[in-house]
């Protein structure tokens, strides 16, 4: 495969970006790389809006006695939960690196369905709207989570227009999930086997299979919370002859498979920043790609690890205790496996690497930590307090916010043909991992001092760590708004990319021009090598 | 404690338990953190890139052996970890059969009554000895809520609808926290109070004060006001049991199952009497009170019901200076 074009090829050609203008060449486009786009600019804005919750959070957490009601703070955090989990965390890297990147990675001119692929955006928007909706009309206060009989009987808010929009964009899930996973089997280019298929398709393929798995059991769930609260079904208030643990059973069968949406396609991400910038195949492919897909069916297996003091059998709490350190074995296995890679390696420390380094690092904390909560007497002490917030955060703003930023710049050049400033990136990274840890690390400290979660009001001694965790909270809020000045800089301004700035391997960089045309590739690319093959070998190697 | 030590207080022998597993976990997941940080650092620096046009190394595809031992290594550190939680998850969860002080703790938006045998009843406090086993029995009147103490390592959530309990022994006289653990609604972060835990004979004392009557008392006027008696006592057709000597002990029911008298299945006699009927009697004789009494009531029935139950047979001394349980 040759690793270069000529450079005079990427000026002046009609690409993605301006081979149409116009608002509606934008909102009715089927290309997958614009629906990515728009997938972008609406997730980076739900990201502020959550964002925003959090500040609030954080603001009122300064003093022990919070300096908004009550009521407020309710709100603030149930809707901090709901924006970040469905609006944001959610479709992040799937819809857009994803939707942009797995056709290029694969080969494939497009998504298999490209016109479903905009519904999938519509329904996002749609559900989105909905949620926002019932935020300006009063908001919501019952958690992200919704548990029952408060959500089905006792909150007056917006409970049922809230499950709505959370309903509607599951949808958008559903269906981004349906198209990678037909995309993945059926347009791989000659030569693309599923051994050679880059990690980052194998994790969108794992995460796909959850999201079309698990989200319906969430849309029925809510369906029925739905019918509880207005017709007083009987389902899950006891008042009325129903189980408020069913709830919870259903919600987290959902729920526990969604947290690795939330973090497999940021492992995806990983996998091929560090061989990148390592020029080194990755260590154990093989075992990475299973274990993506090993998580993703052992994460149907231990939701009951939410209900260890809910009042469920004991014996099912051992079941599903011993159950989640078995899912924390494929967790660990990809850390070690990315850890080996370096081993040996060429390592330069541009921005998406050192976004690579500190996910390893958050992450490993993360993962340890939830061996903590999966240990049963430990978890007694430490559910729903500061620890299971932390616990959470490591992965979810340590580990997927991490790998999302690491992504963004890695293909930055790809998505806008334009570099980056590194400087002002490396600065802004080195905010990030800096703000998050002061953020976070204290909340450890204080769940086990016994700090409940979802507290307005909190007693005294907890104070100073709690103030800690806010001027960290100021530092991280400065590293995600520096990304969005000096990329949306560059995008206008950057010096032009050439077409594969990293050297990197995979068809996205080696055989698409940059930025890529409407349809991906000007001649069909055939695959002869395996993945990662940076050391140019030219013999297929055995893996393993 | 002081502000930056990482343990709260430690008030119970389980707090003493799970403190150990805690710190047996830090240790392992402080090595582990260490290993792959130092990995990621030293690799980092080591084989960093000093020429931009260095031919890429070598590639390494992987190896079995290490796949292996980084994964079979770790689980069996992980069933250690699993064995020991569960074990002590299983102890805390099952209070033992006797000789324990029981009481009565109703969650409702955002207060906690909690009420004793002898007929004390409190807010937002609760008054414990030490060296003896306490076991709580939680109920809930509205939400979800859930029985939190920090000092002892130990909550349980407080489900509508059943009683959920579990058990302590309490080492340490002092005033903690109680903290509601699971959110329920607007003044969630209100809703807490303290415990007091106090020597056996500060404690006998405390309990002697002036009360309201006791717990058994108070079951015993509802039982009137209810009208159970006119069935279960003064029945003389034999429509109805006898309600003597059914709290502790295994009972018959008509689809042939037995099932132990305990606090969930009288709550459940007297809410939904067709639910489990007992063996030689018949559907729809009992009214169904599902609504009709509050969860405090329901508690002060059962401990009239139990009282109907001479103390089980003791099995052996607590070693404990147990102070002497109020005359049944
Ligand atoms: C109209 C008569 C009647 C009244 C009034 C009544 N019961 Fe019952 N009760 C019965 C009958 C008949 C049974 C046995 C059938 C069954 O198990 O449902 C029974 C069973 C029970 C049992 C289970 C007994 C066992 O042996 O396991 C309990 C406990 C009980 N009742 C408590 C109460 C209490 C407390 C009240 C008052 C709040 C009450 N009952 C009022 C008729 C009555
Ligand atoms: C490495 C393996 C992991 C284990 C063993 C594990 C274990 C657990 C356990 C036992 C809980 C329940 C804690 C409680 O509520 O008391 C929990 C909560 C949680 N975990 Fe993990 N976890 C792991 C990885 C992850 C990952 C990868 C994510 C997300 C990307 C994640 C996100 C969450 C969230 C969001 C909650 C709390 C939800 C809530 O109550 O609001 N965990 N984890
Ligand atoms: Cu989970
Ligand atoms: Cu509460």
């Amino acid at each position: 495969m040759s690793t270069y074009l000529p450079f005079a090829r990427t000026e002046a050609r009609t690409n993605y970006l301006n081979a149409d203008y116009g608002w509606k060449s934008w909102l009715f486009t089927t290309d997958h790389k614009r629906i990515a786009l728009l997938y972008l600019f609406s997730i980076t804005a739900f990201f502020f809006v959550g964002g925003a919750f959090a500040v609030g959070m954080r603001v009122n957490l300064l003093t022990p006695e919070g300096i908004f009601a009550h009521d407020t703070y309710n709100k603030l955090f149930t809707m901090h939960g709901i924006i970040m989990v469905f609006f944001f965390l959610v479709p992040s890297i799937p819809a857009t690196l994803g939707n942009f990147l797995v056709p290029l990675m694969i080969g494939a001119r497009d998504l298999a369905f490209p016109r479903i692929n905009l519904l999938s955006w519509y329904l996002y928007m749609i559900g989105g709207a909905i949620a926002l909706t019932a935020i300006v009309k009063g908001g919501v206060d019952t958690g992200w989570t919704f548990y029952a009989p408060f959500s089905s009987t006792y909150s007056n808010t917006h409970v049922i227009l809230t499950a709505i929009g959370v309903f509607v964009s599951g949808f958008s899930s559903i269906l981004t999930g349906l198209n990678f996973i037909v995309t993945i089997h059926t347009m791989r280019a000659p030569g693309m086997t599923w051994g050679r298929l880059p990690l980052f398709v194998w994790g969108h393929y794992a995460t796909s299979l959850i999201q079309v798995l698990g989200t319906p059991v969430i849309a029925i769930t809510l369906v029925l919370l739905g019918l509880e609260r207005v017709l007083h079904a009987g389902i899950f208030d006891p008042a009325v002859g129903g189980d408020p643990v069913l709830f919870q059973h259903l919600f987290w069968f959902y729920s526990h498979p969604a947290v690795y949406i939330m973090i497999l396609p940021g492992m995806a991400v990983i996998s091929e920043i560090i061989p990148c910038f390592s020029r080194k195949a990755l260590f154990g492919y093989t075992f990475v790609a299973i274990s993506s897909i090993a998580i993703a069916v052992l994460g149907f297996l231990v939701w009951g690890h939410h209900l260890f003091v809910a009042g469920q059998s004991m014996y099912a709490s051992m079941v599903f205790s011993l159950l989640s350190f078995l899912v924390a074995i494929p967790s660990a296995i990809k850390v070690f496996n990315w850890t080996a890679t370096m081993y040996k390696g060429s390592i330069s420390y541009e921005t998406p690497m050192l976004y690579a380094f500190g996910f390893i690092g958050l992450f490993t904390i993360g993962g340890l930590t939830g061996l903590f909560l999966a240990t049963l007497a430990i978890d007694v002490h430490v559910t729903d307090t500061y620890f299971v917030i932390a616990h959470f955060h490591y992965i979810m703003v340590g580990g997927m916010v991490m790998a999302y930023l690491g992504g963004i710049h890695f293909w930055f050049p790809k998505i806008s043909g334009r570099m980056y400033p590194e400087g002002w990136a490396r600065f802004a990274a080195l905010i990030v991992f800096v703000g998050f840890n002061l953020t976070f690390f204290p909340q450890f400290i204080l769940g086990y001092q016994g700090m409940p979660r979802r507290y307005a009001h909190y007693p005294p001694e907890f104070q100073v760590l709690n103030v800690m965790s806010t001027a960290g909270a100021s530092i991280l809020a400065v590293g995600y708004l520096l990304p969005i000045i000096y990329l949306g800089w560059a995008w206008r301004k950057g010096p032009k990319a050439p077409q594969n700035p990293w050297n990197a391997k995979g068809l996205e960089w080696e055989q698409s021009p940059t930025p890529p045309p409407t349809y991906n590739f000007e001649t069909q690319p055939v695959v002869t090598e395996p993945a990662y093959n940076y050391s140019g070998e030219s013999e297929e190697v055995g893996i393993g | 404690m002081g502000v930056f030590s990482i343990f709260p207080p430690r008030a119970s022998t389980t707090a003493v338990q799970v403190d150990a597993l805690y710190t047996f976990l830090l240790i392992v997941a402080g090595i582990m953190t260490a290993l792959i940080f130092f990995c990621v650092f030293f690799f980092a620096v080591r084989y960093r890139r000093k020429n931009q046009d260095d031919p890429a190394p070598k590639a390494i595809h992987g190896s079995l052996p290490l796949e292996i031992a980084w994964s079979v290594f770790p689980f069996l550190i992980m069933l250690v970890m699993f064995a020991w939680g569960a074990k002590l998850y299983f102890q805390n969860y099952t209070p033992p059969l006797h000789d324990t002080f029981d009481i009565y703790v109703t969650g409702k938006q955002w207060m906690w009554k909690v009420q004793y045998p002898t007929g004390q009843r409190e807010i937002n406090e609760m008054h414990v000895p030490t060296g003896r086993p306490v076991k709580l029995i939680l109920a809930s009147e509205d939400v979800i809520h859930s029985f939190y103490i920090p000092a002892f390592r130990l909550k349980h959530d407080v489900v509508p609808g059943s009683y959920q309990t579990y058990w302590f022994e309490a080492t340490e006289p002092g005033r903690y926290h109680i903290l509601c653990a699971e959110y329920c609604g607007t003044n969630h972060s209100d809703m807490g109070g303290w415990v007091t835990v106090m020597k056996p004979n500060d404690f006998e004392r405390w309990l002697a004060g002036d009360t309201g009557g006791s717990m058994r008392e108070q079951g015993e006027k509802l039982f009137q006001q209810y009208g159970c008696v006119t069935c279960h006592v003064t029945d003389r057709e034999g429509r109805c049991p006898s309600l003597l000597n059914v709290f502790g002990n295994p009972v018959v029911l008509d689809d042939g199952r037995t099932v132990v008298a305990d606090e969930a299945y009288v709550r459940e006699s007297i809410l939904n009497p067709n639910a489990k009927v007992v063996k030689g009697y018949k559907h729809d004789i009992m009214p169904v009170f599902q609504g009709q009494i509050s969860e405090e009531g329901l508690l002060q029935l059962i401990v009239y019901v139990k009282s109907l139950s001479p103390p089980a047979p003791r099995s052996g001394k607590s070693a404990a200076p147990a102070p002497k349980a109020n005359p049944k």
